[in-house]
């Protein structure tokens, strides 16, 4: 069966985010007070085909292993649906 | 002379000016498609500047998966020399043959102006026509050109010399004012500026030509 895979790739904490830098300043400038620490990453959806949900986080974790995310620069979370 | 292979992926576009840049240096260079398996039976590889797959998901990241990077990959291991300007660097690093990785400008613009560095390290196939120390003016061009790595690596490139040029003005926030790296072996390299626009004077500036005449100089059996 194929299941939705939701995969966020995220900047590993610690390195400049210049990104999230801005969008934070921005946010301040508009009015939101309070807004800290804003990152910016991925949102990756994925159908995989798997013989279950196990297997298909497993999958998707060799993904981005190899490819979704850097490992000298990102971090990431897998969410299976189902 | 020295025959050097100009790695084209879809989407480079200093291909052209690195090919005329290795023949004004006295190589001789031809153009090897991302599609292919070989290089050619070149002496040395340049993958050029550009933006490889659109820099979809990461610059580079796609464009390490490549056929023609298996050949680039096998080539590297046996010692070949091989050059990544640019988006060639940021292929390198995400091939794993060069250390870290290149994120966004800390100042989020894209940087396309001339900057100058210093040639840190001189015993490498593309840089050895240097003197050590020798301060150039050559362009960058880019939006990911932050070079990153985690402080044990950076230590590590520092003791062992891999530092090979360094930023005096450092135009994007990169660690430690790194402009480019070798590999362990010294003989895989990745620079985030363009050499090849600025090797000779009718481009304004001649500092970059010591890139591709060290490839020529360099002798054949290095590797």
């Amino acid at each position: 069966m194929t299941y939705r895979v939701h995969v966020r790739v995220i900047p590993r904490t610690g390195l400049l985010d210049p990104q999230g830098q801005a969008v934070e300043h921005a946010l301040g400038a508009l009015g939101f007070a309070g807004v800290r620490e804003v990152r910016i990453g991925k949102a990756i959806e994925l159908g995989v085909e798997a013989a279950g949900p196990a297997q298909a986080r497993e999958a998707a974790r060799a993904m981005c292993d190899r490819l979704l995310a850097n490992p000298v620069t990102e971090d990431y979370e897998i969410e299976v649906e189902g | 002379m020295r025959r050097v292979a100009v790695v084209r992926f879809p989407g480079s576009n200093c291909e052209e000016d690195t090919l005329r840049a290795v023949e004004r240096a006295g190589g001789e260079a031809f153009y090897v498609w991302h599609r292919d398996t070989g290089l050619g039976g070149a002496d040395a590889v340049i993958l050029p500047g550009g933006f490889s797959y659109g820099d979809y998901l990461r610059s580079g990241a796609i464009a390490r998966f490549s056929p023609v990077m298996a050949a680039v990959q096998a080539f590297a291991r046996e010692g070949g020399p091989v050059l990544g300007i640019c988006n060639g660097f940021q292929i390198l690093c995400e091939a794993g043959l060069l250390p870290g990785a290149l994120l966004r400008n800390a100042g989020l613009a894209f940087t396309s102006r001339p900057v100058r560095c210093r040639v840190e390290q001189a015993a490498t196939p593309f840089t050895c026509a240097y003197e050590p120390g020798t301060v150039v003016t050559i362009p960058v061009a880019n939006g990911d050109g932050r070079y990153a790595a985690d402080p044990g690596t950076l230590d590590r490139l520092e003791a062992e010399g891999r530092v090979v040029l360094r930023y005096l003005d450092n135009p994007n926030g990169s660690a430690r004012d790194i402009a480019g790296v070798a590999g362990d072996g010294g003989t895989v390299v990745g620079i985030m500026p363009h050499p090849e626009r600025a090797d000779h004077s009718l481009l304004g500036a001649a500092d970059g030509a010591g890139f591709f005449t060290s490839i020529v100089a360099a002798p054949a059996g290095a590797r």
